[in-house]
């Protein structure tokens, strides 16, 4: 078994209890768009390069997430609706420690 | 009145290379794009990531292949609107389309090919409770003329080379500059950052950071801004105050044009030839959605092949065209120029 359980509050308000696979290299912000949980063209406008900050998301769980790259930081640096617990969700990459990770998306703009 | 062959919305690799594929089978192209510069977002989001699924490269610079598509379609002398969004768009009598821009520029095409990735590129606003009291009087998200600003005193915000490279810009134009950003760290070229922290020790340029604007002061037309610096208020004399935070795609005007959409995307028929749902107007690279579909500047220039060919056989229904390889026939510009493969040498057999 290769998937974890990860839950997504849209930008609706609606959690989403879903099952994220480890083994197919994809992050977060890849995830959401596989089960269309924000509209297609609103989220991972760059592709996952940290440059656009669509994929902002506040992380609501005590998880061990990697560090925060110089870009990442950057980019938050110039996001809007930016919490102490935001991150871009291009930057997180699914694995076994994240399982049961709690997040929300961030407002689009 | 801009006539042309096909006109395409969109000057991104795809609405780019459509021209170099329109050219062979000598047909013309104009191309509109909101943004003031070609590339769509390899130019405008990221023109120093390598990109490495493009068939022939390795890798190449997303600038860099913005350089290579503008050189190649050269010779087929396209002409360009830009800095201008397609707003509207009327079918004629005679079938042929007529684009119109925001800025009032009309286009005549007997095809219409929409390229719009994403959609047009729009800024990103800051949250500030009455800016769009001050759009226009005070507030600018695009630079179009310097000029604007000369004797002025100038605020620009935002920490990436957009911002950076205005406040260098306008340090020469403007009576004062304050670049304002929410970090003491800068996203931009390196040698842009030296050059502002040169400018600000020369007192050419006011830097505070990390603070961000909180609120906008002014009455029709703007007068002062509040800046927060850390727990500090500090109010601001200003003409104008430029928020330079990127921009963000969306579909824009093309949404109430009657195609069909899908995801914030517009629906083709079928996969021969990428026409919408109106007869004459095509969606081709990420701009478009069918069974299958895959967001790639691969897969657009391939749309743009196809949906040439398509074009050709709707501007002349009697006409018979066989495709042709350039590695045969060449590639003849419209500018006269010809290329072609070097023809063997032939020698008589004694």
């Amino acid at each position: 078994m290769s998937d974890i359980t990860i839950k997504i509050k849209d930008r609706e308000g609606e959690v989403h209890e879903i099952q994220a696979p480890t083994d197919m290299a994809m992050n977060l912000m890849e995830v959401v768009r596989s089960y269309e949980l924000a509209p297609e063209g609103t989220i991972g406008v760059c592709g996952g390069m940290a440059m656009c900050a669509s994929c902002q998301c506040y992380v609501l769980s005590d998880h061990p997430l990697p560090e925060m790259s110089y870009d990442e930081d950057l980019m938050l640096a110039e996001a809007f609706n930016v919490q102490d617990n935001s991150r871009l969700g291009c930057q997180i990459q699914m694995t076994f420690d994240l399982d049961g990770l709690e997040v929300e998306l961030a407002p689009e703009v | 009145m801009i006539k042309t062959d096909i006109l395409i919305i969109g000057a991104g690799p795809t609405g780019l290379f459509t021209v170099f594929e329109a050219g062979l089978l000598k047909l013309k192209c104009h191309l509109i794009d909101a943004l003031p510069q070609p590339g769509g977002q390899c130019s405008e989001i990221y023109p120093k990531k390598p990109i490495y699924d493009i068939p022939g490269f390795p890798e190449v610079l997303a600038g860099d292949l913005v350089t290579n598509l503008m050189k190649q379609i050269e010779a087929f002398e396209p002409g360009f609107t830009l800095g201008e969004r397609a707003e509207t768009i009327e079918k004629q009598e005679d079938e042929s389309f007529v684009v119109t821009t925001n800025k009032g520029t009309k286009h005549h095409a007997k095809v219409v090919a929409i390229a719009g990735g994403l959609g047009s590129f729009e800024p990103r606003k800051p949250q500030l409770e009455n800016i769009t009291e001050f759009e226009d009087n005070g507030v600018e998200y695009i630079i179009r003329d310097p000029e604007i600003y000369r004797g002025k005193k100038v605020a620009i915000a935002g920490g990436g080379d957009s911002a950076l490279d205005w406040s260098i810009f306008l340090a020469d134009v403007a009576e004062e500059v304050t670049l304002i950003h929410r970090r003491n760290e800068f996203r931009g070229a390196l040698d842009s950052v030296e050059k502002v922290e040169e400018l600000k020790k020369l007192g050419k340029i006011n830097l505070i950071t990390p603070a961000e604007v909180k609120a906008l002061h002014g009455n029709g037309k703007l007068e002062s801004i509040s800046i927060k610096q850390e727990e500090e208020l500090l109010d601001l004399a200003v003409d104008h105050f430029i928020p330079l935070f990127g921009l963000s795609p969306k579909l824009g005007p093309i949404a109430n044009w009657g195609l069909e959409i899908e995801k914030n995307a517009i629906k083709v028929d079928n996969t021969l030839d990428y026409q919408t749902n109106i007869p004459g107007v095509y969606a081709i690279g990420d701009v478009n959605t069918y069974p299958g579909k895959l967001k790639l500047i691969l897969c657009g220039f391939h749309e743009a092949t196809l949906m040439c060919q398509s074009a050709y056989k709707r501007i002349f229904p009697d006409k018979k065209y066989v495709m042709k390889y350039t590695t045969v026939s060449g590639v003849d510009g419209f500018d006269g120029s010809r290329k072609e493969a070097e023809k063997a040498v032939v020698k008589s057999i004694k």
